[in-house]
């Protein structure tokens, strides 16, 4: 076998492996795997920026579906209010009390603490300064949470319920329901933009000069 | 990018003697227990991981069950009280006619887990034989069991809604029932065991193979 090049001028393929020379990949293209097809890079210009832009514009919209009224049931004259947070309670009585922490932590609190890490790792680079200390554990901590952040499955379980009391009484939808539609476009805008890999590689380049 | 061996053989970070990191891929010599690029811990293959997916899928399994079996909700209409399963729930909803929603919560709680279940452990099956499924085909199902697995999460969802909401003490009130514990625990367990899998066991079953 040929000697390889040095340790920095290779990338592994994280789902299979596959050994690559890593070359710069320019922005606006899409550098993937050739055996299992997974994205390796896709630096695009600006996405710094607008991956900030994005978290932020999500975290206000988090804020307003909370403090906000979600859903707004009528049965005969009788208005029966619930904001986001009443959903989260729902289970607090009786066995199910353990879901309301899992409920708290799924809808509300893991989406924010994934926002707020992303700021935090990015905020520096798109500036054009060094990365803050522990830039490494809050980028790794948000991809880890990636699964566990379920505001869009939040939001298709608002669809099937509304269509479940449709019969029942009147709905309407309040304007946190509305934040929290837009809240869901925009974690799906920013992490289409986001490459786990350039953000590590900027990463690396920065801390080093 | 260009692969550092020869087509069509495609050269891996192991075979090459070396180690990939599975966070950030950067790629290390041999040795190396953290990632000087990300901090992530760093193994040429997770040797524990298929031990752990198979804890976690029967952890999985089991919760299912009483998620079957004990009632989602309690509705009290009027007084009176009447349960109903995850299945009983959607019988219930065709009933109403409600096809789209019934399909969407038929598929979420009922299709998706069950063949996860069977999916999970075919992958795990597959790299401890071998299989007739070619690796690019088994990767695309792990990629859709990674992507899939959370939205079983809806019905829970569903039901703490319709229970804060359907609060009109005499007149009607939703309650969640103990099912609902069972089954987002159940969602969970698989989510964790999904995760454990090292997806690039996957390709080397594969490439054993193709050596002889
Ligand atoms: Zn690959
Ligand atoms: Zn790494």
């Amino acid at each position: 076998m040929a000697q390889l090049p040095a340790l920095d001028e290779l990338i592994a393929c994280p789902s299979c492996d596959a050994l690559y020379l890593e070359r710069d990949v320019a922005p606006g293209e899409t550098a993937s795997c050739l055996r299992c097809h997974a994205v390796l890079e896709a630096p695009r210009r600006t996405a710094m920026t607008r991956i900030i832009m994005l978290a932020l514009a999500a975290i206000i919209l988090m804020v307003a579906a909370i403090f906000f009224p979600f859903l707004e049931l009528e049965v005969a004259g009788r208005a029966h209010r619930a904001s986001l947070l009443d959903t989260v309670r729902a289970f607090s009585s009786g066995l199910t009390a353990p879901l309301t922490v899992a409920m708290a932590a799924l809808i509300v609190i893991l989406p924010l603490t994934r926002f707020g890490a992303i700021i935090y790792t990015l905020a520096p680079m798109a500036f054009g300064n060094h990365p803050w200390p522990h830039a490494q554990s809050a980028f790794r901590m948000a991809e880890a949470l990636r699964p566990w952040a379920m505001a869009e499955v939040f939001i298709v379980g608002v669809a099937v319920a509304l269509v479940k009391v449709a019969g029942l009484a009147h709905l309407s939808l309040g304007p946190a329901f509305w934040a929290f539609v837009g809240l869901v476009i925009v974690t799906v805008l920013k992490d289409n933009f986001m490459s786990r890999l350039t953000v590590w590689k900027t990463l690396d380049t920065r801390r080093k000069f | 990018m260009e692969n550092a061996g020869h087509a069509p053989q495609i050269l891996t970070a192991k075979a090459a003697g070396l180690v990939g990191c599975v966070q950030c891929g950067r790629v290390h010599r041999p040795g190396v227990m953290v990632c000087d690029r990300c901090g992530a811990a760093i193994a040429s293959r997770d040797t524990t991981s298929v031990q752990r997916v198979w804890a976690w899928l029967f952890a999985g399994l089991v919760v299912y069950v009483p998620a079957n079996i004990y009632p989602m909700l309690r509705t009290t209409v009027l007084g009176k009280t009447s349960e109903s399963t995850i299945f009983g729930g959607v019988v219930d909803l065709m009933h109403h006619g409600s096809y789209g929603i019934a399909a969407i919560v038929f598929f979420a709680s009922i299709i998706i887990p069950c063949s996860k279940f069977a999916a999970i452990a075919f992958l795990a099956l597959s790299v401890q034989r071998k299989v007739r499924m070619s690796a690019g085909a088994r990767h695309k199902l792990y990629e859709v069991v990674e992507f899939v697995g959370r939205w079983s999460m809806i019905d829970v969802f569903v039901v703490a809604i319709l229970a804060s909401l359907v609060q009109l003490d005499f007149a009607a009130s939703i309650n969640p029932g103990i099912a609902a514990v069972s089954f987002a625990v159940s969602v969970a367990f698989t989510m964790i065991s999904a995760e454990s899998f090292d997806s690039r066991l996957i390709w080397d079953a594969d490439e054993d193979e193709h050596h002889g």
